[in-house]
This record gives structure tokens, C-alpha cells and sequence, in this order.
């Protein structure tokens, strides 16, 4: 029989205010333990939760960037059991009146475009953080990043492989990291994703019974997870069997699933109205001002590449997967009428360079400005091709401006015609093999001389001028 | 002289005078307190020394420096789940019996700004949950007035040291009825201010949505001095964003002529002592030959006050006090085999019954399944009560009612549990799930000699009007003169 | 109404406490007097009535993002009965 499988995601992402969401802590990542907490985050007798505004606009922001529909009227809830990381026995999340509802998200997977749903975004504390390595009989809890605000991202089930949930995370954290609200870092854990999994036989209409998945602490992992977890329910329908609706954990390293709890007696967590905040109006004017905020999105600006700088599909979808690198690419047309050869320069040695020092675009030492002129080096034959990658990687490793790298280093095209008449000679007299065998026929031949020419001019020589000049000399 | 017998006011005018000092006055209030302790037992902690180290500090500034407030160097105290930086603060349970908080309420910062002088922590029950001290993990408080007899619950360490004169006045909290309830029984003025008038930040939550911090006096306008002094907003509790403050004390005039007051008419129907129905009849009486027009009324929804306050009650206590885990603060047992074993031993032998009962209700009345029945219900009922208490007040400045049924019964004479304290918040509890603000004043005593407290409820905010006809009241009778009659020395 | 040992069992698996044979008869019976004492609620018409959660009518109370200095950790910690590194110990917990 043929399955379908049915995925919904659970995304919680940290959002990146600069204080925590009920108190002033700070929210920075790495501290020694429990050193940004307070009497708040540490939930002491009689103080109070005071809400972080901000928090509450990248909630917004966030729904808005997502199509959601934006609530009027909300509050915060308490949802109350007992754990070491939650030091309140109650963490303060949305239940009957999320922030944000209704909303959707286009992916590209294998070209064609899927609407996924969003079926709420809420506001949420984070828990503590447990250490449970140093001792053997005891756990420490760390509770500086108790009360980083958070928010919970619940899709429809509408994903239908693990290659559309890899995508659609990938989309969501472009957008998140593009509207500025988290920096979605899965593995400092300011990214987390839970999958929901079942699988029904196709065509059926009801969907089956579903597992949860948790600790998926990297796209790979989310990938993994849910081929595993579909081939293990797929195998349990085969032999006759009934998938149970249970938590599983996922080992990155054993490439499994584990069973943690039966969902049997799913947790009551007796969710009530938290009384110690007092509830949120957000009217429209409000809700356009985050708008305003809201740079133009990714999907949109793909397409304005292709429609505005004629940029193939293929250059568009890279060039904007990051607001960083798009923001470059823009800065760089401003100053350059070519938008492909800076595409082609973005998408190669550039983004190569990145990967390779795995360093951020926006500390890429390279100014718009300097990769401009780069190409205007080439384009008025200073420089030849091969040379600026050279210059480039300088660039790069440096900063320095290209012209004075050239300049420096002498790397100037020769476009002196009787230099380079003497230099193609003398190659042409070194290789009589490679002359005769173009003679013959063997065009070929052609390119291992123009190679040799480079090499004699350690690659200076304007290549152009070379064919010229080689085509000349072996036609005589 | 006596200087612990005097009143705020009078003592502030006789340091004025420069006639005592800010010693001879806190060493007076110390000596009262050991003198009579050892029989009231309001306090848990002592902070004698501290208070004499600040009252040579006062001194010493008095003597080049004009202009100090004036609850400056008068002795206070606090109920115990009001926390104090540096000095521990139980809430009268095993479960927090060492805790220090790093921290300080508002509202006890707010009068420590004003250099008022710290006695100590005062008896209150284990989490506000009872009506004698008879849950409190330390001891019980007696009535200065019969030390046979309660002081209230759960504010009786504060009423009762007030009417013992250990202390000028005291900070207390008021969830149910806790504060009016201990200062009617102990024949003082208490007043628990509108929700959100005064800022809940270190006070130990027990009933988040009803929780409010006021003051217990010996007199109407020492209440309205201390409450001056603590009501407002405060950046720390949300709630009090809207808090709108008066001159309370000036509005203490004798005069209460062209005032509307509604004689709530539920409250003398059943189930009252004679004694007490007859008194604040009377009391309503004289507020008419005060010229006040009095007029009874109907609020038939109040009668649902206790049993709607009961439920969100026990809804907020089952989540506030999660937070006592053994993990980071306060009791943690010494063995257990894993975390679930840590959880359970420690709250089980950190808490009281009263408490886990407590706890247990509000979880049965939030679980999937009963939440409609019982915690959404109880809050639609406060809908309800509240939208015909505006009603009333439309018409009404004020509504007069008995702040208890009866006055203090001995111990042991009525089982302290949660059923028995819904009983005893009939009157108190319509204020409570409303969040209007309500004062108590002496009006009477009983057969036995024992204080009767009259209850005012008005409109949220309306605290100036409560003062004046509290006061207007107080200038008229002589119930608030007499102090218990027990000889301490 | 009538609670059963059987309810203050989850009750007290829910809140955390242990008793004995003897308690759970005992919460048993003081819950349902209350239980049956609160269901004047139930029986009150509150067709069309909106919940009352907050009694005063304050709104949109918040904080800037501004970072204010934590607590030093000896001063937070002090209160705590199982230290260590700087952490709150607990038994080994199993996820
Ligand atoms: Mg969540
Ligand atoms: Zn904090």
C-alpha cells in the first residue's frame, strides 16, 4: 500500500530583544550560570512578571511577516506542572487567545510552490536550562535563560515529506532572521523545532494516529527524524499494527527514535488567565506601525530580482536567502549597472569565501564599494579575470582596496601588443608540438597555448588579446 | 508616660514638640512588646535591634535636620508575608521558615523610606489560609481583648498588635477579608485598599486577582496617614498603572451631611449575632443623625461573593504556590530517592493541611473537565456581583455592612478549614472578588465586652470617601478610645 | 458532588503531595464539603455573562527592552538548599 505522510511543526524561536520577557536580565548567550537572573526568573515569593514590549511587537512582526491575523485582544496565560527548569512551576505562554492566528507560508520545493498553514504564533517565557554531565547522581539547573522570550509557531498539518519540512524551516528562519525578531540559532537552541508525525494510506481523509517528536537540534536532524519516523509507522501498518500516540525523542547519533511517554493520559495543565498581568489591546493603528517595520520579504524581493535585474530564478533564490547577502547585492547595484556579473560574483568566489571561513556576510571585510570597482577593474581590461580572483581573496583576507593591491603587487594587465607578440613567439617556439597539432586540425591545441602564454605572463596577459594574437601567428 | 498608647499623630506632635525622642518612642513600643508578647504572640520575628539602631539615627538627624515625614521613627510591624530585605519572612509556614528575601515590598519600602521604624514580622495563618493562626506553623495569636479568644485570621498578628499597643500600626494583606476581619475582631480600623492601589510587589501571592496590602490603626486618621504613604502606582506590579491617588488625609473632615450610604439589607437577614446586627444598626443610625441619607438596599448576588471567591481563590493559590519546590528557596527534605520523591516530600512536609486542601481545591477546580463548572463560573459570577455593586454605587457613596457575623470566638469553639472560612467571608467577600476598596471601624461591643467592627464599601478609588465617614464616625462615638481591658503588668 | 480517594489521588499527584490511606479519606471528605458548598455557582444563570478575570479595568501595562543588572548570583543563591558550581542541584533527572 502507499502512504502519505502528515507533518505539523511545533517552532520555538528565541526572539532577540536585548532583555528578558518579565524582567530586565539580560538575554545574551554563553554567561556562567545563573548569572542573568533575578528574583523574577527565579520565580521568588511576591515579586511580579512586567511585559517586555518589544517582545510583543516581534510577536506582531512575526504574525504580520506570516499572513496571520493580528488579535485585538489578548492575555497571557499560565500553564501550570512542575520541573526543575521552570522555577515558577508555571510558565506564562498564550493558551485560548494567541497574538497571532491564521496565517501561511509559501515554500518552493522542487519548483512548485506549497501553501503551508500557520495555525497560531503565541508569546512565551523560556525554561532553565538542565546540565546533566557533571555528576552522576545529581542535575544542575541553570536558569539564565529562564524567562527569554519566546515564540511558539504551530503549523497546520500540511507538510507532506521531510523535504517540505526541511524547506519550510529553512523559509521561516530566512523570514524571521529577515524581519529581525530572532536570530534562529539551532544550535545555541534559540531555534527548536518538535514534529508532529502520522502517516494515513492515501486518499484516506482522517488522519492517523500521530507522534511527537522532540530534541531535533538541526535541519539534518528534523529530516532524519521524520524519514525514520514514517518508515517505523509505514512498518508498524505493514505488520498489522497500531502506531500509539506518544512523545519520542529523537538520538541524532543513533539515528532513532525513542519512546519517552505515552500520551495516554496526556498532561492537564490546568491553564488559566495569568493574574498578574493585565491584558493587551492592540488596535490598528499599532498593528501598521509594526508593518511599516517590515522589510520587503524574501519571496518578494526573488521576484523583483528577476522582473527588476533580469537575475535567472536561480541567482534571485540565493542571493536573497539572506537579508544580508541581499542587502549587499542591492548596495552593489547601485554602483554598477551589471547585476549578473555581480550576481556571479556574489554566488561564487564571495559565498565561497564565506562558507570557507564560515564567518557572517555582514563581516565580510569586502565593502560594496571595493567589489565594485574590482569589476570595473576588469571591465576596463587593468586586470584580467584569473588575476581578479587573485585580487579578490586579497581582498577578502584584508580589506585593502583592489586598486591598491594591484598596484602593489603589479598585477596589471599587459594590453602592450608588441610585448605580447614577443612573448606569444617565444612560446609558440618552445611548444612545436602543440603548433604542428594545431596545424593539424587539432583545435584544442589552441587552448594549451593560450594557457602557456598566461602562465609566461603569470596570468597578466589580456586573454583576449592573446587568442588575437596566438590565431595570428599560427595562421601565418 | 505611656508612649506606646499613643497614636501616630500624637506621638509625631510631641517629637515636634521635642518633648520625647524617636528612642524614647521605639524603646516604649519594645518594652510594651515583651511586656505583653509572651500572651498575644502577634510577633514571629523581633527586629528590636535594628529598631533601636534606627531611632538613634533618627535622633541624631532630628537634631540638625527639620522636615523628616511623618511615620518617621514610629514603630510598625508587618505581616509576615510582606517581605523584608534582610529580615526572613515565613508567611508563617515550615516551608519558608529561613527564607531572607533579597528583596523589599513597595509598600513596606515605601514607609522604610519614610524612616519608619521596623518591630518586626507579625503572625499571620500558613499563605493567609485560615482564620485564627491556628494554621500558622509558629504559634497562635490571642485577642488582647480576651486572650481565650482569636484575633482573626489571617491578619491577627498585625490587628492584635495594634489593639495591644505593641506597635502604632501595622501593613497587613487582605485577600478575603483577612485585614478587616482581625482589625474588627481586635477593635481597630483596618482599610483594604481598591485592587491596585497599592502595589503587590514583594508581597507572598496568595490570591493574585484580590491580593491588596492596607493598613491596620488604632484611629481612622492614622489609617489614612499610612495609607497616604503606600497607595500609588508602582513600576513593579502592573496592576497599579491606574491607581489614582488622593489627599486622603485631608479629606478627614466631620462632616458627612447630603452622603448616601445603603444599609445592605442580605447582611440581616440570617445567621448574626444579635449583638453585632444591633450595633451596626445603630451605627447606620448615627451616620443618618450625621446627616447622611441612609437607605437600605438590595444586593442579592453578594450571598454568591464567598462561594465565587473560594474558587478563584483556591484556583491561584494551586499555581502560586508551585513555586515551593525545595529547589530554590525555603524548605527542601534532606533525603529522597529521585526528583519526584524531592517534590512531594518536601511540599508535603513543608506545607499544612489547610494549605494542601487548599492547593487540591484550586487544581480539582482548574482541571480539563471542571474548569467551566467551577473557575470560569465563579469568574462569570464576579461579573455578576461587581456589575451590581457598580449599580449600586451609582446611587450610593457608600454601602455599610457588618465586617463579621460574630465577634472573636474562642479556640477551638469553630474547626478552622476552608469550609469555615467561606462561611466567615460572607461580608468580606463581596469587596474582595469585586476589588472595591472597604474600611472597618469599631461600632460597638458585644455582651462579652468584645470589639464590633462596621464595614464601608464604596466605589473603586473612593478611599477619601470611606476616611471621611470612618472618620466623620470615630469623631462622633468613643469606640476606638477603649483599649482592651486586660491589666498587662 | 462527591470527591473520591480516588480524586485526591490525581489531585495530589497533580500538586505534588503524598499521603497516607488515612489523609486521602480525610481531604476526600473537607473537599466535598467544599465542592458542594461552591456549587451555588453552578446552579447561578450566567447565560451571556462574560468572565470577570481582571476586577479593574488596566490594560497594555509593559516594560521597555532595556537590560537592568541581574542579581549577584551569591545573593540569589543564598536561599537555596543544594548548591553547587553555581547551580541549583537536584537528583538526577531523566529525561
Ligand atoms: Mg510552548
Ligand atoms: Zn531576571
Amino acid at each position: 500500500m502507499k502512504y502519505e505522510v502528515v507533518i505539523g511543526l511545533e517552532i520555538h524561536a528565541e526572539l532577540s530583544t536585548q532583555s528578558k520577557v518579565f524582567c530586565g536580565c539580560s538575554t545574551k548567550f554563553g554567561a556562567a550560570p545563573n548569572t542573568q537572573c533575578c528574583p523574577i526568573c527565579i520565580g521568588m515569593p511576591g515579586v511580579l512578571p512586567l511585559i517586555n514590549k518589544k517582545a510583543l511587537e516581534y510577536t506582531i512582526k512575526a504574525g504580520l511577516a506570516l499572513n496571520c491575523s493580528i488579535a485585538r485582544y489578548t492575555k497571557m496565560d499560565r500553564k501550570n506542572y512542575f520541573y526543575p527548569d521552570l522555577p515558577r512551576a508555571c510558565q506564562i505562554s498564550q493558551y485560548d487567545m494567541p497574538v497571532c492566528q491564521n496565517g501561511y507560508l509559501d515554500i518552493v520545493v522542487n519548483g512548485s510552490t506549497r501553501r503551508i498553514g500557520i495555525n497560531r504564533i503565541h508569546l512565551e517565557e523560556d525554561a532553565g536550562k538542565l546540565l546533566h554531565d557533571q555528576y552522576a547522581d545529581s542535575t544542575l539547573v541553570d536558569l539564565n535563560r529562564s524567562g527569554v522570550p519566546l515564540i511558539e509557531i504551530v503549523t497546520e498539518p500540511d507538510l507532506r515529506s521531510a523535504e517540505e519540512a526541511k524547506v519550510f524551516l529553512e523559509t521561516l528562519r530566512t523570514i524571521l532572521r529577515y524581519i529581525d525578531v530572532s536570530d534562529c540559532k539551532m544550535e545555541e537552541g534559540s531555534l527548536r523545532c518538535d514534529v508532529n508525525i502520522s502517516i494515513r494510506p492515501e486518499g484516506q481523509k482522517e488522519f492517523g494516529v500521530r507522534t511527537e517528536m522532540k530534541n531535533l537540534n538541526s535541519f539534518r536532524a528534523v529530516y532524519r527524524a521524520i524519514e525514520y519516523e514514517a518508515n517505523r509507522q509505514i512498518a508498524i501498518m505493514e505488520e498489522g499494527g497500531t502506531v500509539l500516540r506518544e512523545t519520542r525523542r529523537w538520538d541524532e547519533g543513533a539515528g532513532k527514535s525513542f519512546s519517552m511517554r505515552a500520551k495516554e493520559h496526556a498532561q492537564d495543565y490546568r491553564y488559566f488567565p495569568e493574574p498578574d498581568l493585565p491584558p493587551i489591546e492592540i488596535d490598528d493603528e499599532w498593528v501598521e506601525e509594526i508593518r511599516r517595520q517590515i522589510p520587503e520579504l524574501p519571496d518578494q524581493k526573488r521576484r523583483r530580482y528577476v522582473e527588476e535585474y533580469g537575475l535567472p530564478e536561480y541567482d534571485a533564490g540565493i542571493l536573497t536567502s539572506s537579508k544580508d547577502l541581499a542587502d549587499y547585492f542591492e548596495n552593489c547595484v547601485k554602483l554598477y549597472e551589471n547585476p549578473k556579473a555581480i550576481s556571479n560574483w556574489l554566488m561564487g568566489d564571495f559565498l565561497r569565501l564565506v562558507n570557507e571561513k564560515n564567518i557572517e556576510i555582514s563581516d565580510v571585510p569586502v565593502t560594496a564599494e571595493n567589489l565594485v570597482k574590482l569589476l570595473k577593474l576588469i571591465d576596463s581590461k587593468v586586470i584580467s579575470g584569473p588575476i581578479a580572483k587573485t585580487v579578490f581573496e586579497e581582498m577578502f583576507n584584508t580589506g585593502k582596496d583592489p586598486e591598491a593591491i594591484v598596484e602593489e603587487k603589479g598585477l596589471k594587465q599587459i594590453t602592450d601588443r608588441d610585448e605580447l607578440v614577443k612573448v606569444i613567439k617565444r612560446v609558440l617556439e618552445e611548444n612545436p608540438k602543440s603548433v604542428e597539432d594545431y596545424k593539424k586540425g587539432k583545435k584544442k591545441a589552441l587552448g594549451f597555448l593560450v594557457g602557456q602564454t598566461m602562465k609566461a605572463t603569470r596570468g597578466k596577459a589580456n586573454p583576449q588579446l592573446v587568442n588575437e594574437i596566438l590565431l595570428e601567428e599560427l595562421e601565418k | 508616660m505611656e508612649l506606646y498608647k499613643l497614636t501616630v499623630h500624637e506621638a509625631v506632635d510631641l517629637i515636634n514638640k521635642k518633648e520625647v525622642t524617636y528612642q524614647q518612642i521605639v524603646q516604649s513600643a519594645l518594652q510594651q512588646i515583651h511586656e505583653v508578647d509572651k500572651d498575644v504572640k502577634a510577633f514571629i520575628t523581633l527586629t528590636d535591634e535594628r529598631a533601636l539602631e534606627d531611632s538613634r539615627q533618627l535622633d541624631a538627624v532630628k537634631a540638625d535636620e527639620e522636615g523628616l515625614s511623618v511615620l518617621a521613627g514610629i514603630p510598625f510591624g508587618v505581616e509576615d508575608n510582606i517581605c523584608t530585605q534582610g529580615v526572613r519572612t515565613t508567611c508563617a509556614s515550615k516551608m519558608l521558615d529561613n527564607f531572607v528575601p533579597p528583596y523589599s515590598a513597595t509598600a513596606f519600602s515605601r514607609i522604610a523610606r519614610q524612616r519608619g521604624v521596623l518591630m518586626g514580622k507579625l503572625n499571620t495563618d500558613e499563605f493567609s489560609m485560615g482564620l485564627t493562626t491556628e494554621t500558622s506553623y509558629f504559634h497562635e495569636t490571642r485577642n488582647p481583648w480576651d486572650l481565650n479568644r482569636i484575633a482573626g485570621g489571617a491578619s491577627a498578628g498585625a490587628a492584635a498588635a495594634v489593639a495591644a499597643d505593641e506597635v502604632f500600626y501595622a501593613l497587613a494583606t487582605d485577600t478575603g477579608g483577612s485585614l478587616r476581619r482581625a482589625a474588627a475582631f481586635c477593635g481597630v480600623v483596618g482599610l483594604k485598599p481598591t485592587y491596585g492601589m497599592v502595589s503587590r510587589y514583594g508581597v507572598i501571592s496568595s490570591g493574585s486577582s484580590m491580593d491588596q496590602v492596607g493598613p491596620i490603626a488604632k484611629n481612622v486618621k492614622d489609617c489614612a496617614l499610612v495609607f497616604q504613604a503606600i497607595a500609588g502606582s508602582d513600576k513593579a506590579d502592573p496592576m497599579t498603572a491606574t491607581a489614582r491617588v488622593a489627599d486622603y488625609v485631608g479629606a478627614l473632615a466631620d462632616d458627612i451631611k447630603g452622603l448616601r450610604i445603603g444599609l445592605l439589607r442580605e447582611c440581616f437577614d440570617k445567621g448574626i449575632d444579635k449583638d453585632v446586627k444591633e450595633a451596626v444598626l445603630n451605627a447606620a443610625k448615627t451616620l443618618e443623625g450625621l446627616g447622611a441619607h441612609v437607605e437600605e438596599i438590595s444586593l442579592p448576588s453578594v450571598e454568591l461573593a464567598p462561594a465565587a471567591h473560594c474558587v478563584i481563590l483556591s484556583a491561584e493559590v494551586s499555581s502560586n504556590l508551585g513555586r515551593y519546590d525545595g529547589i530554590k528557596y525555603g524548605y527542601r527534605v534532606e533525603r529522597c530517592q529521585d526528583l519526584d520523591d524531592l517534590y512531594k516530600k518536601t511540599r508535603t512536609q513543608g506545607f499544612g493541611d489547610e494549605v494542601k486542601l487548599r492547593v487540591m481545591l484550586g487544581t480539582y477546580a482548574l482541571s480539563a473537565g471542571n474548569y467551566e463548572r467551577y473557575y470560569l463560573q465563579a469568574l462569570k459570577v464576579r461579573t455578576i456581583i461587581k456589575a451590581e455593586l457598580e449599580k449600586a454605587f451609582e446611587k450610593f457613596d457608600a454601602v455599610v455592612l457588618p465586617t463579621c457575623s460574630t465577634t472573636a470566638w474562642k479556640f477551638g469553639d469553630k474547626v478552622d478549614s476552608a469550609l469555615a472560612m467561606f462561611l466567615a467571608d460572607k461580608y468580606t467577600a463581596p469587596a474582595s472578588i469585586a476589588g472595591v476598596p472597604a474600611i472597618t471601624i469599631p461600632c460597638g461591643f458585644d455582651v462579652n465586652g468584645l470589639p464590633i467592627g462596621m464595614q464601608l464599601m464604596g466605589k473603586p478609588f473612593s478611599e477619601a470617601t470611606l476616611l471621611r465617614i470612618a472618620f466623620t464616625f470615630e469623631q462622633n462615638t468613643d469606640y476606638h478610645i477603649k483599649r482592651p481591658a486586660i491589666d498587662w503588668r | 458532588m462527591e470527591i473520591t480517594v480516588k480524586d485526591v489521588e490525581y489531585l495530589a499527584e497533580a500538586a505534588k503531595f503524598e499521603f497516607t490511606e488515612d489523609e486521602k479519606q480525610k481531604f476526600a471528605q473537607a473537599l466535598s464539603d467544599v465542592i458542594n458548598a461552591v456549587d451555588v455557582l453552578a446552579q447561578t444563570d450566567t447565560q451571556g455573562v462574560q468572565p470577570t478575570i481582571y476586577v479593574i479595568s488596566v490594560k497594555n501595562v509593559f516594560r521597555e527592552d532595556e537590560v537592568l543588572p541581574s542579581m549577584d548570583r551569591d545573593i540569589l543563591l543564598k536561599n537555596a538548599a543544594d548548591v553547587q558550581d553555581g547551580c541549583y542541584r537536584v537528583p538526577k533527572v531523566v529525561e
